[in-house]
């Protein structure tokens, strides 16, 4: 019995930190689907995450910060915005500046925070239903985020692959220069996309300082961001793919801190390692078929768009 | 939209050394509106920020050897951005280029001559070589995207060292401390170059490197073809240039480059291995190539102006009790500077009604 809670344990733990992966994968799909690449992801959610909690302590309430993380991933999101497509910068550089000033930003931000406490989001435990064995704990106790989560990736799902202006999005970033040809404004649909990408990695990083982990400590996503970014590719661009890559990183940095729980006598910093390295491995197995990638990545990724007429 | 941006014929000379100046001056513009929302007098807080530092012996020693990494680390990762490589994890092979010029000279412990300090750069360089090795060979292997796994790498190798210092590495006789021995005085530590500051030879080693990277992407085939690689990789593939030797070269470079930082960080100022060696010297060093327009020179000046930014935040810490992170905000908002001023370069600006442009 002592193993199957043990599992059921990793389980709910998988959900809980494959979450904020979940939530900023999923904005900066919708942002790459309108070929936009931003590697600012890791300095959105730490800007998020800060902003968030500065606003719960201020406010003394909880969802006023969670709307916080998202404001403030959305207007840092719009800086990125403006360089890259009113101004053309590169974005592969502009990104990285994004997560440079996000990291320099939050930190600032948050010097006052560090070790103030705050009582982070409860779980909802859904009447009988979280009294199932097994099913139960895994599916019906947790908090309101992660069931947003979900939604927000059948939401995304639904909307660019059974709406009009998902396909409208898909066709921005297959070739901007067809789309704004046949009349569809290009430089409108892609900033929205950016702040889309920009509010879900705010959201990301609230969920890490409001709920995961309640409390505000510098640098805390610890490469989330890119983990997330690694996850697109790993998704092959389709949102139900991310949620379970999400679950299974969740899962495997949940397993590494069982490891020692096991008895086994690992240094804590080679553990830490481990969910690294399962980005990278993923990435191998993910890229190895080149013709994959091509096939399904955005084909105007990167691409800047200047409308000459 | 009243502002057009209206493509160049030719991009613009004068704008291409102009536009990091202009970056610069929009920083210092944003930064005396920071300081003075601080509460802080903005002349104050500037000329501490950037004049201060500047005014002893001691402080145009601290300018230079932060200079170093910086330098070292950007001359490595612009020969990549030049060839449309993107090597981000400077930090990471810097990081184990210290482990691996480190771990020479401590086991070379008790047995220590003339011959330490060389062999230490060469193992730091070898170092960070090897682990530039990784993304590079999965890169052109497996097709796996540089930018993360040279990033992930970066957070591995500051685990790695962690354990290296708190497990196998730590000071037998150092109360448990999370550091190593300290490396011999004589042989295991840059000499001091003038009496009075810390500049030590290590700067040097950066120097030459400028030298011998202009050399190498101004004066011969293999700089032309990374070149060509990056700005026009069609044309690069039709001359039947291999775009996996840009990839190896940028990587090998640049990881030998940024191992040598590392080794020079740990040889130098700190002398031994502790659990944090950079404050961030890898991916600063990423604004400092572009600052420097990815040109050796540029990134000599560039690599000044960013140490300037880490001691001027020290000294507004110590004088004006402002936080170190102001340092990390005005890095990343001049990286944001310096990419949209570029814009200068290939657009002209024209401000124009709509109407106008309906007719026009």
């Amino acid at each position: 019995m002592e193993g199957l809670d043990t599992v059921v344990a990793i389980l709910v733990g998988a959900i809980r930190a494959g979450t904020p992966l979940v939530l900023a994968a999923m904005g900066e799909l919708v942002t790459e689907k309108s070929g936009v690449l931003n590697l600012g992801v890791e300095g959105m959610m730490l800007v998020g995450a800060v902003s968030g909690f500065i606003a719960t302590v201020a406010t003394g309430n909880i969802y006023v910060g969670i709307a916080a993380s998202i404001v403030a991933g959305m207007l840092i999101a719009l800086l990125f915005a403006f360089l890259v497509l009113s101004l053309m910068t590169n974005q592969v550089a502009t990104g990285l500046a994004l997560t440079i000033f996000g990291v320099g930003l939050s930190a600032f931000m948050g010097i006052k925070y560090v070790g103030t406490p705050i009582e982070g989001l409860k779980p909802i435990l859904i009447p009988y239903l979280s009294d199932l064995p097994v099913v139960g704990p895994i599916l019906f106790t947790h908090d309101i985020l992660i069931y947003a989560a979900v939604l927000l990736v059948i939401g995304v799902a639904w909307f660019l692959y059974k709406t009009r202006r998902g396909l409208i999005l898909r066709a921005v970033g297959e070739s901007n220069d067809a789309a704004h040809a046949i009349g569809h404004p290009v430089m409108m649909i892609r900033y929205l996309a950016v702040l889309f990408g920009g509010g879900a990695a705010g959201l990301a990083g609230g969920y890490l300082s409001l709920v995961y982990t309640p409390q505000w400590v510098e640098n805390m996503t610890a490469g989330r961001g890119w983990i997330a970014l690694a996850l697109v590719v790993f998704a092959t661009w389709r949102p139900g793919r991310v949620l379970l890559g999400a679950y299974l990183f969740g899962g495997i940095t949940i397993m590494s801190l069982h490891i020692q729980a096991l008895g086994f006598n690992v240094s804590s910093h080679l553990v830490a390692t481990v969910p690294y390295l399962a980005t990278i491995l993923v990435l191998v197995i993910i890229s190895r078929d080149a013709t994959k990638i091509k096939l399904n990545a955005p084909a105007a990724l990167c691409r800047p768009f200047h409308p000459t007429v | 939209m009243l502002l057009r941006l209206e493509p160049r014929t030719q991009s613009s000379k004068w704008l291409q050394v102009a536009s990091p100046l202009i970056a610069a001056a929009l920083t210092i513009i944003t930064a005396f509106v920071l300081f003075g929302a601080l509460g802080k007098n903005p002349v104050v807080a500037l000329y501490t920020f950037a004049i201060q530092p500047l005014t002893t012996l001691y402080g145009l020693g601290e300018l230079s050897i932060k200079a170093m990494p910086l330098m070292l680390c950007a001359l490595g990762l612009s020969i990549g951005f030049r060839g449309n490589v993107w090597n981000i994890g400077a930090e990471g092979q810097l990081t184990f280029g210290a482990i691996a010029g480190g771990g020479v000279a401590l086991w070379a412990y008790g047995n220590e001559g003339v011959w330490l300090l060389p062999t230490m750069i060469i193992a730091g360089g070898l170092g960070g070589m090897l682990y530039g090795a990784i993304p590079a060979f999965l890169k052109n292997r497996f097709n796996t995207n540089e930018i993360l796994t040279s990033l992930m790498l970066t957070y591995v190798s500051i685990q790695v060292l962690g354990y290296l210092v708190h497990g196998p590495w730590r000071d037998p006789d150092g109360f448990n401390f999370p550091e190593t021995r300290i490396f011999n005085e004589v042989y295991g530590i840059f000499p001091v170059l003038i009496d009075g500051t810390r500049l030590h030879l290590g700067v040097v080693l950066a120097l030459v490197a400028v030298v011998v990277v202009w050399v190498l992407m101004a004066r011969t085939f293999t700089g032309f073809q990374i070149e060509v690689g990056g700005q026009a990789p069609h044309a690069a593939a039709y001359a039947g240039y291999s775009q996996k030797r840009v990839v190896w070269l940028s990587f090998l470079i640049g990881g030998g480059l940024a191992g040598i930082a590392g080794m020079a960080e740990v040889a130098g100022v700190i002398g031994q291995l502790q659990p944090v060696i950079s404050p961030g010297y890898g991916f600063a060093a990423i604004i400092v190539a572009f600052l420097g327009r990815l040109h050796p020179f540029g990134v000599l000046v560039a690599s000044l102006l960013m140490s300037l930014m880490y001691i001027g935040g020290e000294s507004l810490q110590m004088n004006m009790n402002l936080p170190l992170a102001v340092t990390g905000v005005f890095q990343g908002l001049l990286l944001f500077f310096v990419l949209g001023s570029d814009v200068l370069i290939r657009y002209r600006i024209r401000f124009a009604s709509s109407r106008r442009e309906a007719l026009g």
